[in-house]
């Protein structure tokens, strides 16, 4: 009986109609002409251990690249005796993390001030050093995943606030904000960020007095915020136009002005809707930090790309973009998940 | 001090509520205007200490180099100008290819997912979320330096159907070598004339008289039959220049016909991937966004299921996919300035690379690249605007 | 509310002067401004083996590195004490106006327009070089006359690109431009087949073959179709700091000429030759004092990166895998027929 059952979800499931069975026949078909030579390939015939090149004889992936170069993919030129500041500061942001997760609602009040307010500049310092001993390690010497961790996370920071901004002046009622917002945010969002990218890293210094100077990599995180500000601005104005006219005249009625009302009534509806645009706009930020390679800064994808033309790992590309894929990919899928379970669950509070 | 003068001013505002309204304005202005003075004074003052020369006239100035690929005649004795012509067309050439796979990927992926076979929808679900978080940089990479470059040397090119021959040089397909085209182009543009009258005709039937011709049957048949006839009447004739394998010294190239070059298709492949998956995601939501109710109803009116599709679902639901679908093509046009990376031709690497080197001129040809794409972008955003208008409720 | 508005203009401005007037101090003085932040600032390229290449444990090294490891060593007295910036071609000169760099050292052809135009200046020649084409050995191709109907690979950015269509074009030759960004990026599309030739510097030609999976099945053609001088760059205007790093450049040229080495500059300490007291900075010489350095520099150029021709020898010389024969070559010391030449350490 129960066997019955099976066969005839299994039959209505892969079977129903000719075109449904026509599918599942492919996608096997498919499944078994790709799926064995790939694992062959990432697991079985592939060689983990070694330390130079000529240990690869397996035949499969040569994984031996990404292990011997490793530390470069992850810290870039960073130096080596110094790579524990970088291990150290993400600790303390997975560690806070970590206790926010169990704390109960009061201390993860404080828990958040302390990673928006006082843990940017704890690792800024870490990072960077130049006082309590710690020697000076220069932003060129970032690179590596740490690099992309760097831009996209300062971005994200940045792009977030001066994107509600943008998105509240685009739905001014003063011509002069609703005007500027529409232009600023258009023209961001008009042009590629590679020419953006390209300004800040090449041309801004021609904008600047003779002489002085900013740092590129500053340069680089304010081209990406500015660009990805007016993505974020277009999101947040979504969800300030979902929020009824009720709610503004009852913040009014009680007396709140422009800005309180915005602060304690409209921003926290609105952003609550619009979460799931919000992760896609961090996600598209992420993604885009490869970029940075127009203007020379190595991030994890730049430090693959050099270590792939060293003359004594010639060959492995696929092995090096295989890895930044992986890495990438965890990334981006953990964010979206994360965003499906925050909207779950501000959901299940309303 | 300070605090009295703030209190003070801060009595005076509420006094005073126009100037609440003008001062703010007034402040943002002044600032834009300082900021915009401030770095164009440095500008002035660096590219004058450093020689560095101002105006658009190096536009008319000969180019001396060459372009690998183009849409256009063009040499390297020609002008700048005529460069950053050929680089916007690979540009257009490029997005136009992207756009068009991009969205047959898109709502093939789109619905898969929503089928109810859990392989199927499995494998949507795989692909979507596969190539949608890969950085796309990192995409166009892989095509081109890990699988482009295993196809094979000219001299063992791939053969297919005997008259596609892939190799690591390029696609080489045979090129059409038409006799009285002309006539086949007015033929076609009278067909198409024709059953657009047709279909305003039978429209305006139908509101009169409420009789439902079979339309779309019956354009296609003048689509088949009209431009046969002129094929047939005028002596139109199509014959195919096949490319042929040549050797000088040791090196095979094919030559005749048509090329495509490895860059383009490794591109255009890589774009459609990417932007396919957020156009599925854009159908899913337009689809799933449909009230069952309206089908239901369609069906209680006796329409058949072919109807209801047609008539009902997909309207409604190409209403919703629709904006975010343009957001997915701009995207698709602004990434396809990554070209530079594998050597596409396209404007950012002609004109923002090679042609920047070469004259020196920063400023204007990056505000030239910038505003080019604006137009780009925003002729598509009007375009999309105008069908969406189109397609839209009209409210009675 | 006058006051405030004074105030608030007032604040303003005050930060618009405070902005534009912020790091100028240091513009003119690059030798103080090195010596005080303990390391020099160099811009390289993104990797080109011989020249300036990153390995697997972050160190740079090649002929390009070892000029700014002499300027190193001879201001702050280490040859380790610099910062590397990959560059790339199309950034690099920005870099060195913006005082993203000091000294820039990579593989850069020194021309009028670069040298009149931008506001900087050449301090000399590290590498004598030219361009000219590689092929593959089986493609039958044995000089530049067989080069018709080829597809070209090349990178953008560069002087190369003109050389190349001005060459084809004085032949009437046809043939096909594939333009890369990056110089990787052009090695690895020539190496799988997708160009018939590639062109650049001879020396970047050498050294990227190390770079294919069989450098032995390439082999560059005889000819050179252009001058190209390479060297390292300053800003215009600081002759304090263009003195010392061209002199760190001459000192191991000069070196060379007299046969002082790392091995044996301990042993010339006592030696009796003039000319070789100057170089080495033996008792008595002053030739710190006009840079702006004590007078142990010189020495500790030698001691630490060496003379020009054990540079050479350690990164592109016979026993490297890119091996560019340096006798009969323009970058041979002019006593043998070279046109390396430095003017006199006095």
């Amino acid at each position: 009986m129960m066997k019955n059952l099976n066969l005839l979800w299994f039959k209505e499931k892969f079977f129903s109609t000719p075109l449904n069975a026509f599918l599942t026949i492919s996608i096997i078909y498919l499944g078994f002409i790709t799926i064995p030579p790939l694992a062959n390939w990432i697991f079985f015939d592939a060689t983990f251990i070694g330390s130079k090149k000529s240990d690869c004889v397996s035949g499969g992936a040569c994984w031996v690249f990404v292990n011997v170069w490793f530390e470069r993919f992850i810290y870039g030129l960073y130096p080596a005796e110094e790579i524990w500041r970088i291990n150290l500061a993400f600790g303390i942001l997975a560690a806070s993390i970590l206790v926010y997760n169990f704390a109960n609602q009061k201390i993860r009040k404080y828990i958040l001030i302390f990673l928006f307010g006082v843990f940017p500049f704890i690792s800024l310092f870490l990072f960077h050093g130049g006082a309590l001993g710690l020697p000076v390690v220069d932003t060129r010497e970032w690179g590596g995943l740490f690099l992309t961790l760097v831009i996209s996370v300062f971005a994200i920071i940045f792009c977030f606030p001066l994107g509600i901004i943008l998105a509240m002046g685009r739905r001014s009622t003063l011509p002069v904000f609703k005007y500027f917002s529409i232009g600023f945010i258009e023209f961001w969002r008009g042009v590629p960020l590679i020419t953006v990218l390209f300004m800040a890293g090449v041309m801004f210094p021609l904008f600047l007095p003779a002489g002085s100077n900013l740092d590129k990599l500053i340069r680089v995180i304010i081209a990406i915020t500015l660009f990805e500000a007016a993505y974020m601005a277009e999101v947040v104005r979504g969800g300030l136009q979902a929020i009824t006219r009720g709610q503004y005249d009852a913040a009014k009625s009680l007396g709140m002005g422009y800005w309180k009302s915005h602060f304690f009534i409209i921003l926290p509806q609105a952003l609550k809707i619009v979460i799931p645009g919000i992760t896609n706009t961090f996600i598209a930020l992420f993604k885009d930090t490869p970029l940075v390679f127009v203007v020379g800064l190595l991030e994890i994808l730049g430090m693959i790309n050099l270590a792939k033309t060293n003359p004594n790992w010639l060959g492995l590309a696929t092995e090096g973009y295989v890895f930044a894929a992986f890495v990438y990919w965890a990334f981006c899928f953990w964010m979206s998940r994360y965003s499906l379970k925050l909207e779950n669950r501000l959901k299940t509070s309303n | 001090m300070i605090s009295n003068a703030l209190k003070s001013f801060n009595i005076f505002l509420e006094n005073n509520p126009r100037f609440k309204v003008y001062f703010p304005q007034g402040l943002l202005i002044f600032f834009l205007l300082i900021v915009v003075l401030y770095f164009s004074i440095n500008a002035g003052t660096n590219m004058a200490s450093r020689g560095i020369e101002t105006g658009f006239g190096f536009l008319n100035k000969k180019a001396q180099f060459d372009i690998q690929f183009s849409l256009i005649e063009y040499d390297g004795g020609m002008s700048y100008g005529r460069a950053y012509l050929v680089g916007l067309l690979n540009t257009i050439l490029v997005s136009v290819i992207g756009i068009f796979f991009a969205t047959i990927l898109g709502f093939f992926f789109g619905i898969l997912r929503l089928s109810s076979n859990p392989l199927a929808s499995g494998l949507a679900t795989g692909y979507i979320e596969l190539f949608r978080n890969i950085s796309l940089l990192l995409q166009i990479f892989f095509w081109y330096f890990a699988v482009l470059r295993l196809l094979p040397p000219p001299e063992n090119s791939l053969i297919i159907f005997d008259f596609v021959f892939a190799n690591i040089k390029g696609i080489y397909i045979p090129r059409f070598d038409w006799t009285n085209l002309d006539y086949f182009l007015y033929g076609l543009l009278f067909t198409f004339l024709l059953i657009y009258f047709f279909n305003s005709y039978t429209k305006k039937l139908r509101n009169i008289t409420g009789k439902q011709l079979p339309n779309i049957s019956i354009s296609f048949l003048i689509l088949f039959l009209v431009p046969t006839i002129v094929i047939f009447l005028f002596n139109v004739k199509l014959e195919f220049i096949y490319p042929e394998l040549k050797m000088s010294k040791n090196i095979y190239n094919y030559e005749g016909g048509v090329t495509i070059i490895p860059e383009l298709i490794a591109l255009a492949f890589s774009l459609s991937l990417y932007t396919s998956t957020f156009i599925a995601e854009c159908v899913r939501a337009g689809i799933l966004g449909i009230d069952k109710g309206q089908k239901e109803a369609a069906a209680s009116i006796g329409l058949t299921k072919n109807q209801i599709l047609r008539l009902i679902v997909i309207p409604q639901a190409l209403r919703i996919i629709i904006p975010p679908t343009t957001n997915q093509y701009l995207n698709l046009t602004k990434n396809s300035s990554l070209a530079a990376a594998i050597a596409y031709p396209d404007i950012v690497l002609v004109f923002a690379g090679t042609a920047l080197m070469q004259t020196g001129r920063a400023i204007e040809i990056v505000s030239i690249t910038m505003f080019t794409y604006l137009t780009l972008s925003i002729s598509i955003s009007i375009l999309m605007n105008w069908y969406n208008k189109r397609i839209s409720i009209t409210e009675r | 509310m006058k006051k405030a508005l004074k105030l608030i203009c007032g604040f303003s401005i005050f930060a618009f002067l405070l902005a534009s007037c912020g790091g100028d101090s240091s513009k003119n003085n690059t030798l103080e401004a090195t010596k005080k932040q303990g390391f020099v600032k160099c811009g390289v390229s993104q990797g080109l083996p011989g020249f300036s290449n990153a390995d697997e444990a972050g160190k740079w090294s090649g002929i390009d590195v070892d000029v700014c490891r002499a300027v190193a060593a001879a201001v702050l007295g280490d040859a380790s004490k610099v910062k590397y910036t990959p560059l790339s071609a199309k950034e690099r000169f920005t870099a060195l106006q913006a005082g993203d760099i000091d000294v820039l050292s990579r593989n850069t052809t020194w021309t009028l327009e670069r040298d009149a135009g931008i506001g900087l200046t050449f301090v000399g020649v590290n590498f004598y070089d030219g361009q000219g084409f590689m092929v593959r050995k089986n493609s039958g191709i044995t000089s530049v006359n067989g080069l018709n109907n080829t597809k070209v690979c090349t990178n953008t950015g560069t002087t190369t690109e003109l050389n190349m269509r001005d060459f084809f074009k004085s032949k009437g030759f046809s043939y096909e431009p594939v333009v890369f960004e990056k110089a990787d990026e052009v090695v690895a599309a020539y190496d799988s087949g997708r160009c018939d030739t590639y062109t650049t510097d001879k020396s970047g030609l050498a050294a990227q073959r190390t770079k294919m999976k069989n450098p032995d099945e390439h082999v560059v053609l005889p000819e050179t179709i252009s001058k190209e001088p390479l060297g390292p760059v300053v800003r215009e205007g600081d002759s304090a700091w263009e003195d010392v790093v061209r002199w760190s450049l001459n000192v191991m040229i000069e070196a060379e000429e007299y046969g002082v080495t790392s091995k044996n500059i301990d042993s010339m300490m006592s030696t009796e030759n003039p000319a070789i007291q100057r170089i080495i900075g033996a008792e008595g010489s002053k030739t710190g004092e006009g840079l702006g350095l004590d007078n142990k520099w010189s020495y500790r150029i030698i001691k630490q990166v060496g003379n020009y021709g054990e540079i050479y020898e350690k990164h592109v010389g016979a026993n490297t895998p890119i091996a560019l024969p340096r006798k009969g070559s323009a970058n041979a010391s002019w006593r043998n027929g070279g046109a390396l030449y430095a003017p006199p350490v006095r």
